[in-house]
Protein backbone atom coordinates (compact mmCIF):
# COMPACT_ATOMS: atom_id res chain seq x y z
CA UNK A 1 0.00 0.00 0.00
CA UNK A 2 2.89 2.33 0.79
CA UNK A 3 4.14 1.56 -2.68
CA UNK A 4 0.86 2.77 -4.11
CA UNK A 5 1.00 6.03 -2.19
CA UNK A 6 4.58 6.80 -3.18
CA UNK A 7 3.77 6.33 -6.85
CA UNK A 8 0.08 6.89 -7.61
CA UNK A 9 -1.10 4.86 -10.58
CA UNK A 10 -1.26 6.60 -13.92
CA UNK A 11 -3.24 5.71 -16.99
CA UNK A 12 -2.50 6.83 -20.54
CA UNK A 13 -4.67 9.80 -21.47
CA UNK A 14 -5.94 10.49 -17.93
CA UNK A 15 -4.93 13.73 -16.26
CA UNK A 16 -5.64 15.09 -12.77
CA UNK A 17 -7.36 18.49 -12.58
CA UNK A 18 -5.28 21.67 -12.63
CA UNK A 19 -7.34 23.44 -9.95
CA UNK A 20 -9.63 22.51 -7.08
CA UNK A 21 -12.10 24.79 -5.31
CA UNK A 22 -15.22 24.51 -3.15
CA UNK A 23 -18.76 25.67 -3.81
CA UNK A 24 -21.28 25.93 -0.98
CA UNK A 25 -24.67 24.71 -2.17
CA UNK A 26 -26.97 25.98 0.59
CA UNK A 27 -24.48 24.88 3.20
CA UNK A 28 -23.36 21.64 1.56
CA UNK A 29 -19.69 21.91 0.51
CA UNK A 30 -19.14 20.62 -3.01
CA UNK A 31 -15.63 19.84 -4.31
CA UNK A 32 -15.20 21.41 -7.76
CA UNK A 33 -12.35 20.60 -10.17
CA UNK A 34 -11.05 22.40 -13.22
CA UNK A 35 -8.82 21.34 -16.08
CA UNK A 36 -7.39 23.70 -18.72
CA UNK A 37 -6.88 27.46 -19.02
CA UNK A 38 -9.23 29.51 -16.77
CA UNK A 39 -10.04 31.85 -19.66
CA UNK A 40 -11.02 29.15 -22.16
CA UNK A 41 -14.68 28.43 -22.96
CA UNK A 42 -16.15 26.34 -20.12
CA UNK A 43 -17.95 23.01 -20.27
CA UNK A 44 -19.54 21.35 -17.21
CA UNK A 45 -19.37 17.58 -16.68
CA UNK A 46 -21.81 15.74 -14.37
CA UNK A 47 -20.88 12.26 -13.12
CA UNK A 48 -23.27 9.39 -12.48
CA UNK A 49 -24.65 8.01 -9.23
CA UNK A 50 -22.05 6.30 -6.99
CA UNK A 51 -19.27 7.78 -9.13
CA UNK A 52 -17.05 10.85 -8.69
CA UNK A 53 -15.58 13.72 -10.69
CA UNK A 54 -12.23 12.01 -11.21
CA UNK A 55 -13.92 9.51 -13.53
CA UNK A 56 -13.77 12.43 -16.00
CA UNK A 57 -9.94 12.52 -15.90
CA UNK A 58 -9.82 10.90 -19.35
CA UNK A 59 -12.51 12.90 -21.15
CA UNK A 60 -11.43 16.17 -19.49
CA UNK A 61 -7.83 15.79 -20.65
CA UNK A 62 -8.98 15.26 -24.24
CA UNK A 63 -11.31 18.27 -24.09
CA UNK A 64 -8.56 20.50 -22.65
CA UNK A 65 -6.32 19.48 -25.52
CA UNK A 66 -9.07 20.69 -27.85
CA UNK A 67 -9.11 24.09 -26.13
CA UNK A 68 -11.80 23.82 -23.44
CA UNK A 69 -11.89 24.77 -19.76
CA UNK A 70 -13.44 21.70 -18.18
CA UNK A 71 -15.29 21.87 -14.87
CA UNK A 72 -16.68 18.96 -12.85
CA UNK A 73 -17.76 18.40 -9.25
CA UNK A 74 -18.30 15.60 -6.79
CA UNK A 75 -22.03 15.36 -6.12
CA UNK A 76 -23.13 15.64 -2.48
CA UNK A 77 -22.08 12.48 -0.62
CA UNK A 78 -19.64 11.51 -3.39
CA UNK A 79 -15.87 11.92 -3.72
CA UNK A 80 -14.48 14.81 -1.67
CA UNK A 81 -17.79 16.67 -1.22
CA UNK A 82 -19.65 16.81 2.09
CA UNK A 83 -21.63 13.80 3.16
CA UNK A 84 -25.01 15.55 3.31
CA UNK A 85 -27.88 15.06 5.73
CA UNK A 86 -30.35 14.41 2.92
CA UNK A 87 -30.19 13.28 -0.70
CA UNK A 88 -32.71 13.70 -3.47
CA UNK A 89 -32.84 14.14 -7.21
CA UNK A 90 -34.01 17.75 -6.88
CA UNK A 91 -31.25 18.57 -4.40
CA UNK A 92 -28.70 17.20 -6.88
CA UNK A 93 -30.10 19.36 -9.69
CA UNK A 94 -30.05 22.37 -7.35
CA UNK A 95 -26.39 21.59 -6.57
CA UNK A 96 -25.71 21.48 -10.33
CA UNK A 97 -27.21 24.98 -10.57
CA UNK A 98 -24.91 26.18 -7.76
CA UNK A 99 -21.84 24.83 -9.58
CA UNK A 100 -22.98 26.35 -12.89
CA UNK A 101 -23.46 29.68 -11.07
CA UNK A 102 -19.85 29.46 -9.88
CA UNK A 103 -18.64 29.24 -13.50
CA UNK A 104 -20.75 31.78 -15.35
CA UNK A 105 -24.23 33.21 -15.56
CA UNK A 106 -24.23 32.48 -19.30
CA UNK A 107 -25.30 29.33 -21.09
CA UNK A 108 -22.83 26.42 -20.89
CA UNK A 109 -22.45 23.08 -22.65
CA UNK A 110 -23.45 20.36 -20.19
CA UNK A 111 -22.24 16.77 -20.36
CA UNK A 112 -23.72 14.14 -18.07
CA UNK A 113 -23.18 10.42 -17.61
CA UNK A 114 -25.97 8.09 -16.43
CA UNK A 115 -27.82 9.84 -13.57
CA UNK A 116 -25.78 12.93 -14.50
CA UNK A 117 -27.33 12.79 -17.98
CA UNK A 118 -30.79 12.85 -16.43
CA UNK A 119 -29.80 15.75 -14.16
CA UNK A 120 -28.52 17.70 -17.16
CA UNK A 121 -31.83 17.20 -19.02
CA UNK A 122 -33.67 18.28 -15.88
CA UNK A 123 -31.56 21.43 -15.55
CA UNK A 124 -32.06 22.18 -19.26
CA UNK A 125 -35.82 22.11 -18.66
CA UNK A 126 -35.69 24.24 -15.51
CA UNK A 127 -33.12 26.78 -16.73
CA UNK A 128 -32.91 26.67 -20.55
CA UNK A 129 -31.17 30.06 -20.56
CA UNK A 130 -28.21 28.45 -18.77
CA UNK A 131 -27.64 25.59 -21.20
CA UNK A 132 -26.09 25.81 -24.68
CA UNK A 133 -25.67 22.07 -25.46
CA UNK A 134 -26.81 18.84 -23.85
CA UNK A 135 -24.64 15.73 -24.06
CA UNK A 136 -26.18 12.64 -22.50
CA UNK A 137 -23.82 9.67 -22.08
CA UNK A 138 -25.86 6.51 -21.42
CA UNK A 139 -28.29 8.40 -19.20
CA UNK A 140 -31.38 7.62 -21.26
CA UNK A 141 -33.49 5.35 -19.05
CA UNK A 142 -36.06 2.85 -20.23
CA UNK A 143 -38.35 0.45 -18.46
CA UNK A 144 -36.32 -2.59 -19.51
CA UNK A 145 -34.70 -2.97 -16.11
CA UNK A 146 -38.15 -3.71 -14.67
CA UNK A 147 -39.56 -6.21 -17.18
CA UNK A 148 -43.17 -7.26 -17.19
CA UNK A 149 -43.83 -9.51 -14.25
CA UNK A 150 -47.03 -10.22 -12.36
CA UNK A 151 -48.02 -7.24 -10.29
CA UNK A 152 -48.12 -9.11 -6.97
CA UNK A 153 -44.59 -10.31 -7.71
CA UNK A 154 -43.37 -6.79 -8.41
CA UNK A 155 -45.07 -5.52 -5.26
CA UNK A 156 -43.42 -8.25 -3.19
CA UNK A 157 -40.03 -7.29 -4.64
CA UNK A 158 -40.72 -3.66 -3.83
CA UNK A 159 -41.60 -4.54 -0.27
CA UNK A 160 -38.43 -6.59 0.15
CA UNK A 161 -36.37 -3.69 -1.21
CA UNK A 162 -38.26 -1.40 1.09
CA UNK A 163 -37.61 -3.38 4.28
CA UNK A 164 -33.96 -3.70 3.31
CA UNK A 165 -33.73 0.04 2.77
CA UNK A 166 -35.48 0.87 6.04
CA UNK A 167 -33.24 -1.57 7.94
CA UNK A 168 -30.26 0.14 6.31
CA UNK A 169 -31.54 3.59 7.34
CA UNK A 170 -31.73 2.51 10.98
CA UNK A 171 -28.08 1.46 10.90
CA UNK A 172 -26.52 4.32 8.96
CA UNK A 173 -25.75 6.62 11.89
CA UNK A 174 -22.62 4.58 12.66
CA UNK A 175 -22.15 2.82 9.32
CA UNK A 176 -18.85 2.66 7.42
CA UNK A 177 -18.12 1.43 3.95
CA UNK A 178 -16.37 -1.93 3.79
CA UNK A 179 -12.59 -1.58 3.85
CA UNK A 180 -10.36 -3.66 1.62
CA UNK A 181 -6.95 -3.71 0.06
CA UNK A 182 -6.23 -1.44 -2.87
CA UNK A 183 -6.47 -4.45 -5.19
CA UNK A 184 -9.79 -5.56 -3.69
CA UNK A 185 -11.34 -2.18 -4.43
CA UNK A 186 -10.08 -2.40 -8.01
CA UNK A 187 -11.66 -5.87 -8.26
CA UNK A 188 -14.97 -4.58 -6.86
CA UNK A 189 -15.02 -1.80 -9.41
CA UNK A 190 -14.20 -4.36 -12.12
CA UNK A 191 -17.56 -6.03 -11.45
CA UNK A 192 -19.24 -2.77 -12.53
CA UNK A 193 -16.75 -2.20 -15.36
CA UNK A 194 -15.96 -5.69 -16.68
CA UNK A 195 -14.17 -4.46 -19.82
CA UNK A 196 -11.84 -1.87 -18.24
CA UNK A 197 -8.10 -2.59 -18.14
CA UNK A 198 -6.79 -3.25 -14.60
CA UNK A 199 -4.49 -0.22 -14.87
CA UNK A 200 -7.53 2.03 -15.43
CA UNK A 201 -9.35 0.41 -12.49
CA UNK A 202 -6.33 0.92 -10.22
CA UNK A 203 -6.18 4.53 -11.33
CA UNK A 204 -9.87 4.98 -10.41
CA UNK A 205 -9.25 3.51 -6.94
CA UNK A 206 -6.33 5.90 -6.43
CA UNK A 207 -8.55 8.92 -7.18
CA UNK A 208 -11.90 7.73 -5.75
CA UNK A 209 -10.91 5.92 -2.57
CA UNK A 210 -9.00 6.83 0.56
CA UNK A 211 -6.64 4.86 2.77
CA UNK A 212 -7.70 4.49 6.42
CA UNK A 213 -5.88 2.62 9.19
CA UNK A 214 -7.82 -0.56 8.42
CA UNK A 215 -7.54 -0.39 4.63
CA UNK A 216 -8.94 1.37 1.57
CA UNK A 217 -12.56 2.39 1.14
CA UNK A 218 -14.49 4.37 -1.47
CA UNK A 219 -15.13 7.92 -0.28
CA UNK A 220 -18.85 7.81 -0.96
CA UNK A 221 -21.22 8.38 1.98
CA UNK A 222 -22.04 4.98 3.53
CA UNK A 223 -25.64 6.09 4.00
CA UNK A 224 -26.08 6.02 0.21
CA UNK A 225 -27.20 2.66 -1.07
CA UNK A 226 -27.98 1.00 -4.37
CA UNK A 227 -31.60 0.17 -5.00
CA UNK A 228 -32.98 3.32 -3.46
CA UNK A 229 -36.62 3.41 -4.34
CA UNK A 230 -39.43 5.87 -4.71
CA UNK A 231 -42.06 6.77 -7.23
CA UNK A 232 -39.53 7.51 -10.01
CA UNK A 233 -40.51 6.38 -13.54
CA UNK A 234 -37.95 6.28 -16.37
CA UNK A 235 -40.38 8.00 -18.72
CA UNK A 236 -40.43 11.09 -16.47
CA UNK A 237 -36.79 11.64 -17.32
CA UNK A 238 -37.22 10.79 -21.01
CA UNK A 239 -40.23 13.08 -21.40
CA UNK A 240 -37.91 16.02 -20.77
CA UNK A 241 -35.81 15.16 -23.82
CA UNK A 242 -38.14 16.14 -26.69
CA UNK A 243 -38.50 19.67 -25.34
CA UNK A 244 -34.82 20.44 -25.16
CA UNK A 245 -34.26 23.39 -27.47
CA UNK A 246 -30.47 23.36 -27.74
CA UNK A 247 -28.21 20.97 -29.70
CA UNK A 248 -28.48 17.47 -28.20
CA UNK A 249 -26.07 14.54 -28.37
CA UNK A 250 -27.13 11.16 -27.01
CA UNK A 251 -24.73 8.22 -26.65
CA UNK A 252 -25.86 4.73 -25.68
CA UNK A 253 -23.63 1.79 -24.69
CA UNK A 254 -25.21 -1.38 -26.00
CA UNK A 255 -23.46 -3.93 -23.74
CA UNK A 256 -25.89 -4.94 -20.98
CA UNK A 257 -24.50 -4.63 -17.48
CA UNK A 258 -25.47 -4.12 -13.87
CA UNK A 259 -25.26 -0.32 -13.66
CA UNK A 260 -26.93 0.43 -16.99
CA UNK A 261 -30.56 0.85 -17.97
CA UNK A 262 -30.37 -1.68 -20.77
CA UNK A 263 -32.03 0.86 -23.08
CA UNK A 264 -32.07 0.00 -26.79
CA UNK A 265 -32.01 2.64 -29.54
CA UNK A 266 -35.69 2.00 -30.30
CA UNK A 267 -36.53 2.86 -26.67
CA UNK A 268 -34.94 6.30 -26.77
CA UNK A 269 -35.05 7.46 -30.41
CA UNK A 270 -38.73 8.50 -30.26
CA UNK A 271 -37.95 10.87 -27.38
CA UNK A 272 -34.99 12.72 -28.89
CA UNK A 273 -35.49 16.38 -29.80
CA UNK A 274 -35.54 17.54 -33.40
CA UNK A 275 -32.10 17.45 -34.97
CA UNK A 276 -30.57 15.42 -32.15
CA UNK A 277 -27.40 13.49 -32.80
CA UNK A 278 -27.43 9.91 -31.54
CA UNK A 279 -24.83 7.14 -31.39
CA UNK A 280 -25.28 3.59 -30.12
CA UNK A 281 -21.92 1.99 -29.36
CA UNK A 282 -21.52 -1.74 -30.00
CA UNK A 283 -19.33 -3.61 -27.55
CA UNK A 284 -19.30 -0.74 -25.07
CA UNK A 285 -21.12 -0.81 -21.73
CA UNK A 286 -22.71 1.80 -19.48
CA UNK A 287 -19.51 3.72 -18.69
CA UNK A 288 -18.93 4.80 -22.30
CA UNK A 289 -16.45 7.55 -21.39
CA UNK A 290 -14.29 5.12 -19.38
CA UNK A 291 -14.44 2.25 -21.86
CA UNK A 292 -13.99 4.18 -25.08
CA UNK A 293 -12.42 7.50 -24.02
CA UNK A 294 -10.96 8.41 -27.42
CA UNK A 295 -14.11 7.55 -29.34
CA UNK A 296 -16.48 9.30 -26.91
CA UNK A 297 -14.25 12.39 -26.63
CA UNK A 298 -14.21 12.53 -30.42
CA UNK A 299 -18.01 12.37 -30.59
CA UNK A 300 -18.41 15.11 -27.96
CA UNK A 301 -15.78 17.43 -29.46
CA UNK A 302 -17.10 17.00 -33.02
CA UNK A 303 -20.63 17.66 -31.81
CA UNK A 304 -19.60 20.85 -29.98
CA UNK A 305 -17.53 22.03 -32.97
CA UNK A 306 -20.36 21.39 -35.42
CA UNK A 307 -22.91 23.27 -33.29
CA UNK A 308 -21.45 26.67 -32.45
CA UNK A 309 -23.23 28.18 -29.51
CA UNK A 310 -25.51 31.11 -30.32
CA UNK A 311 -24.09 32.72 -27.20
CA UNK A 312 -20.66 32.90 -28.76
CA UNK A 313 -18.69 30.60 -26.48
CA UNK A 314 -17.19 28.70 -29.41
CA UNK B 1 -56.99 20.58 24.86
CA UNK B 2 -55.81 18.89 28.05
CA UNK B 3 -53.73 21.03 30.36
CA UNK B 4 -51.18 18.35 31.31
CA UNK B 5 -47.67 19.32 30.15
CA UNK B 6 -45.75 17.28 27.60
CA UNK B 7 -44.67 14.16 29.38
CA UNK B 8 -41.27 13.48 27.87
CA UNK B 9 -39.22 13.84 24.69
CA UNK B 10 -36.84 11.16 23.47
CA UNK B 11 -34.07 11.82 20.95
CA UNK B 12 -33.59 9.17 18.29
CA UNK B 13 -30.79 8.94 15.69
CA UNK B 14 -31.69 8.73 12.02
CA UNK B 15 -28.45 8.84 10.06
CA UNK B 16 -27.03 12.31 10.86
CA UNK B 17 -30.37 13.64 12.08
CA UNK B 18 -31.74 13.63 15.63
CA UNK B 19 -35.48 13.04 15.75
CA UNK B 20 -37.69 14.30 18.58
CA UNK B 21 -40.22 11.68 19.69
CA UNK B 22 -42.65 13.21 22.19
CA UNK B 23 -44.79 11.30 24.65
CA UNK B 24 -47.89 13.45 25.14
CA UNK B 25 -49.67 11.16 27.55
CA UNK B 26 -49.20 7.87 29.35
CA UNK B 27 -51.75 5.06 28.93
CA UNK B 28 -55.13 5.95 30.45
CA UNK B 29 -54.88 2.92 32.73
CA UNK B 30 -51.59 1.51 33.99
CA UNK B 31 -53.29 -1.81 34.80
CA UNK B 32 -54.68 -2.29 31.27
CA UNK B 33 -51.81 -1.32 29.02
CA UNK B 34 -52.73 -0.69 25.43
CA UNK B 35 -50.52 -0.17 22.40
CA UNK B 36 -49.57 3.45 21.76
CA UNK B 37 -50.96 5.89 19.24
CA UNK B 38 -48.29 7.68 17.20
CA UNK B 39 -49.21 11.09 15.77
CA UNK B 40 -47.67 12.27 12.49
CA UNK B 41 -48.05 15.98 11.79
CA UNK B 42 -48.75 17.81 8.54
CA UNK B 43 -46.28 19.71 6.35
CA UNK B 44 -44.78 22.64 8.28
CA UNK B 45 -46.47 21.58 11.52
CA UNK B 46 -44.97 19.99 14.61
CA UNK B 47 -46.26 17.83 17.43
CA UNK B 48 -48.29 19.98 19.85
CA UNK B 49 -47.52 20.11 23.57
CA UNK B 50 -50.79 18.51 24.58
CA UNK B 51 -52.97 15.70 23.28
CA UNK B 52 -55.08 17.00 20.38
CA UNK B 53 -58.84 16.91 21.05
CA UNK B 54 -59.62 14.46 18.27
CA UNK B 55 -57.49 11.68 19.80
CA UNK B 56 -58.19 12.12 23.51
CA UNK B 57 -60.33 8.98 23.50
CA UNK B 58 -57.33 6.75 22.74
CA UNK B 59 -56.87 4.28 25.63
CA UNK B 60 -53.10 3.86 25.29
CA UNK B 61 -50.16 6.21 25.48
CA UNK B 62 -50.10 9.02 22.92
CA UNK B 63 -46.80 9.79 21.19
CA UNK B 64 -45.89 12.16 18.37
CA UNK B 65 -42.90 12.37 16.05
CA UNK B 66 -41.45 15.59 14.68
CA UNK B 67 -40.35 14.82 11.12
CA UNK B 68 -36.85 15.79 9.97
CA UNK B 69 -36.72 19.58 9.54
CA UNK B 70 -39.77 20.10 11.78
CA UNK B 71 -40.42 20.87 15.45
CA UNK B 72 -37.56 19.84 17.71
CA UNK B 73 -35.92 17.51 15.15
CA UNK B 74 -32.75 18.36 13.20
CA UNK B 75 -32.97 20.98 10.47
CA UNK B 76 -30.53 19.57 7.89
CA UNK B 77 -28.35 21.59 5.51
CA UNK B 78 -29.15 21.99 1.85
CA UNK B 79 -32.53 20.23 1.58
CA UNK B 80 -33.12 16.94 -0.22
CA UNK B 81 -36.43 15.85 1.36
CA UNK B 82 -38.56 12.96 0.13
CA UNK B 83 -41.58 11.27 1.67
CA UNK B 84 -39.55 8.04 1.67
CA UNK B 85 -37.02 9.75 3.98
CA UNK B 86 -39.87 10.70 6.34
CA UNK B 87 -41.11 7.11 6.16
CA UNK B 88 -37.68 6.09 7.46
CA UNK B 89 -38.07 8.70 10.25
CA UNK B 90 -41.25 6.92 11.33
CA UNK B 91 -39.60 3.51 11.04
CA UNK B 92 -36.93 4.66 13.50
CA UNK B 93 -39.68 5.78 15.93
CA UNK B 94 -41.60 2.50 15.52
CA UNK B 95 -38.52 0.47 16.34
CA UNK B 96 -38.35 2.40 19.57
CA UNK B 97 -42.07 2.14 20.42
CA UNK B 98 -42.93 -1.27 19.02
CA UNK B 99 -46.33 -1.93 17.48
CA UNK B 100 -48.45 1.23 17.29
CA UNK B 101 -51.52 2.70 15.65
CA UNK B 102 -50.77 5.73 13.46
CA UNK B 103 -52.78 8.92 13.10
CA UNK B 104 -51.46 11.15 10.33
CA UNK B 105 -52.46 14.63 9.24
CA UNK B 106 -51.84 15.81 5.68
CA UNK B 107 -48.24 14.97 4.77
CA UNK B 108 -48.25 12.70 7.83
CA UNK B 109 -51.25 10.80 6.40
CA UNK B 110 -49.35 9.99 3.19
CA UNK B 111 -46.20 9.05 5.12
CA UNK B 112 -48.35 6.97 7.49
CA UNK B 113 -49.73 5.04 4.52
CA UNK B 114 -46.18 4.36 3.26
CA UNK B 115 -45.13 3.03 6.66
CA UNK B 116 -48.28 0.91 6.99
CA UNK B 117 -47.35 -0.78 3.70
CA UNK B 118 -43.66 -1.10 4.47
CA UNK B 119 -43.99 -2.32 8.07
CA UNK B 120 -47.40 -4.03 8.37
CA UNK B 121 -46.07 -5.94 11.40
CA UNK B 122 -45.41 -2.70 13.32
CA UNK B 123 -48.38 -0.59 12.20
CA UNK B 124 -51.67 -1.78 13.65
CA UNK B 125 -53.98 0.53 11.76
CA UNK B 126 -53.38 3.95 10.24
CA UNK B 127 -55.90 6.81 10.16
CA UNK B 128 -55.44 9.26 7.28
CA UNK B 129 -56.73 12.72 8.18
CA UNK B 130 -56.85 16.16 6.55
CA UNK B 131 -53.92 18.49 7.09
CA UNK B 132 -51.23 20.53 5.35
CA UNK B 133 -49.38 18.68 2.59
CA UNK B 134 -52.12 16.11 1.91
CA UNK B 135 -51.91 16.55 -1.87
CA UNK B 136 -48.17 16.71 -2.41
CA UNK B 137 -47.10 17.55 -5.95
CA UNK B 138 -49.75 15.52 -7.77
CA UNK B 139 -49.45 12.19 -9.55
CA UNK B 140 -46.61 13.09 -11.94
CA UNK B 141 -43.82 15.66 -11.94
CA UNK B 142 -44.71 19.21 -12.90
CA UNK B 143 -42.33 21.59 -14.58
CA UNK B 144 -39.32 21.96 -12.37
CA UNK B 145 -38.10 25.14 -10.75
CA UNK B 146 -34.72 25.46 -9.10
CA UNK B 147 -35.77 26.14 -5.53
CA UNK B 148 -33.76 28.67 -3.62
CA UNK B 149 -33.85 29.50 0.03
CA UNK B 150 -32.83 32.65 1.86
CA UNK B 151 -29.62 31.69 3.62
CA UNK B 152 -29.84 34.76 5.86
CA UNK B 153 -32.74 33.09 7.64
CA UNK B 154 -31.61 31.08 10.64
CA UNK B 155 -31.90 27.32 10.18
CA UNK B 156 -35.01 26.89 12.28
CA UNK B 157 -37.95 24.56 11.90
CA UNK B 158 -39.92 24.24 9.78
CA UNK B 159 -37.11 24.05 7.23
CA UNK B 160 -38.01 26.17 4.16
CA UNK B 161 -36.55 23.38 2.00
CA UNK B 162 -39.04 20.94 3.55
CA UNK B 163 -41.92 23.30 2.78
CA UNK B 164 -40.71 23.73 -0.82
CA UNK B 165 -39.76 20.16 -1.63
CA UNK B 166 -42.48 18.21 0.16
CA UNK B 167 -45.19 20.37 -1.40
CA UNK B 168 -44.02 19.01 -4.79
CA UNK B 169 -43.37 15.40 -3.84
CA UNK B 170 -44.84 13.23 -6.62
CA UNK B 171 -47.48 10.69 -5.53
CA UNK B 172 -48.52 8.41 -8.38
CA UNK B 173 -51.83 6.65 -7.85
CA UNK B 174 -50.46 3.13 -8.40
CA UNK B 175 -47.53 3.84 -6.07
CA UNK B 176 -49.89 4.82 -3.23
CA UNK B 177 -52.14 1.86 -4.04
CA UNK B 178 -49.24 -0.58 -3.78
CA UNK B 179 -48.59 0.54 -0.19
CA UNK B 180 -52.29 0.18 0.68
CA UNK B 181 -52.23 -3.35 -0.79
CA UNK B 182 -49.11 -4.29 1.14
CA UNK B 183 -50.74 -3.02 4.34
CA UNK B 184 -53.80 -5.18 3.65
CA UNK B 185 -51.69 -8.20 2.74
CA UNK B 186 -49.35 -7.98 5.72
CA UNK B 187 -51.57 -6.67 8.50
CA UNK B 188 -53.39 -8.78 11.07
CA UNK B 189 -56.33 -6.35 10.74
CA UNK B 190 -59.08 -6.69 8.14
CA UNK B 191 -59.08 -2.93 7.71
CA UNK B 192 -55.53 -1.66 8.27
CA UNK B 193 -56.14 1.72 6.61
CA UNK B 194 -58.97 4.14 7.41
CA UNK B 195 -59.52 7.33 5.43
CA UNK B 196 -60.90 10.10 7.65
CA UNK B 197 -59.89 12.99 5.39
CA UNK B 198 -62.58 15.02 3.65
CA UNK B 199 -60.26 16.23 0.89
CA UNK B 200 -59.40 13.60 -1.72
CA UNK B 201 -56.31 14.24 -3.81
CA UNK B 202 -55.86 11.61 -6.54
CA UNK B 203 -53.63 9.28 -4.50
CA UNK B 204 -56.07 9.28 -1.61
CA UNK B 205 -59.18 8.79 -3.74
CA UNK B 206 -57.55 5.69 -5.21
CA UNK B 207 -56.44 4.40 -1.81
CA UNK B 208 -59.94 4.90 -0.38
CA UNK B 209 -61.32 2.56 -3.04
CA UNK B 210 -58.88 -0.25 -2.24
CA UNK B 211 -60.02 -3.50 -0.67
CA UNK B 212 -59.37 -3.36 3.08
CA UNK B 213 -59.58 0.43 3.25
CA UNK B 214 -62.63 2.08 4.86
CA UNK B 215 -63.87 5.63 5.18
CA UNK B 216 -64.84 6.70 8.72
CA UNK B 217 -64.69 9.82 10.89
CA UNK B 218 -61.55 10.12 13.06
CA UNK B 219 -63.28 9.34 16.37
CA UNK B 220 -64.94 6.22 14.98
CA UNK B 221 -61.70 5.09 13.30
CA UNK B 222 -59.75 5.38 16.56
CA UNK B 223 -62.52 3.56 18.48
CA UNK B 224 -62.29 0.74 15.99
CA UNK B 225 -58.50 0.45 16.30
CA UNK B 226 -58.66 0.82 20.10
CA UNK B 227 -60.81 -2.33 20.20
CA UNK B 228 -58.45 -4.43 18.06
Amino acid sequence: MTEVLSSPPTFPGARRPDRRRDVSAHGVRLAVYEWGPPDAAPVLLTHGGFDFAATWDGLAARMVDAGWRVVAWDQRGHGNSDHADLYSWEADVRDLAAVADSISDRALPLVGHSKGGGMVMHFAEAAPHRVSHVVNLDGLPSGRKTPDIAEHERTRQTLNDLSGWLDHRRRTHDAQRRAGTFEELAQRRARMNPRLPMAWLRYLVSVGAREDDDGWRWKIDPSLRFGGFGPFRPEWSMERAPGIGVPFLGVLGLELEEMGWGSRPEDVLPYLPLGAEFHALEGVGHFVHLEAPDHVAGLVLDFLARNPSPHGWR
Amino acid sequence: MHEAPMHQTIELAHNRMRLALHQLREPASATAPHRPLLLLHGLGEHIPGTVPDEVTGWPGAVWGLDFTGHGASTVPRGGGYTCELLMADVDVALHHLGEATLYGRGLGAYVGLLVAGARPDLVRGVVLADGPGLSGGGTRPGSFAIGDVDLQRPATAPDPFALFELARDVRPVDYAQSFAREAVRGSALDVPVIVAAFARPDWLRAVAEEYGVETLPVARALELYAER
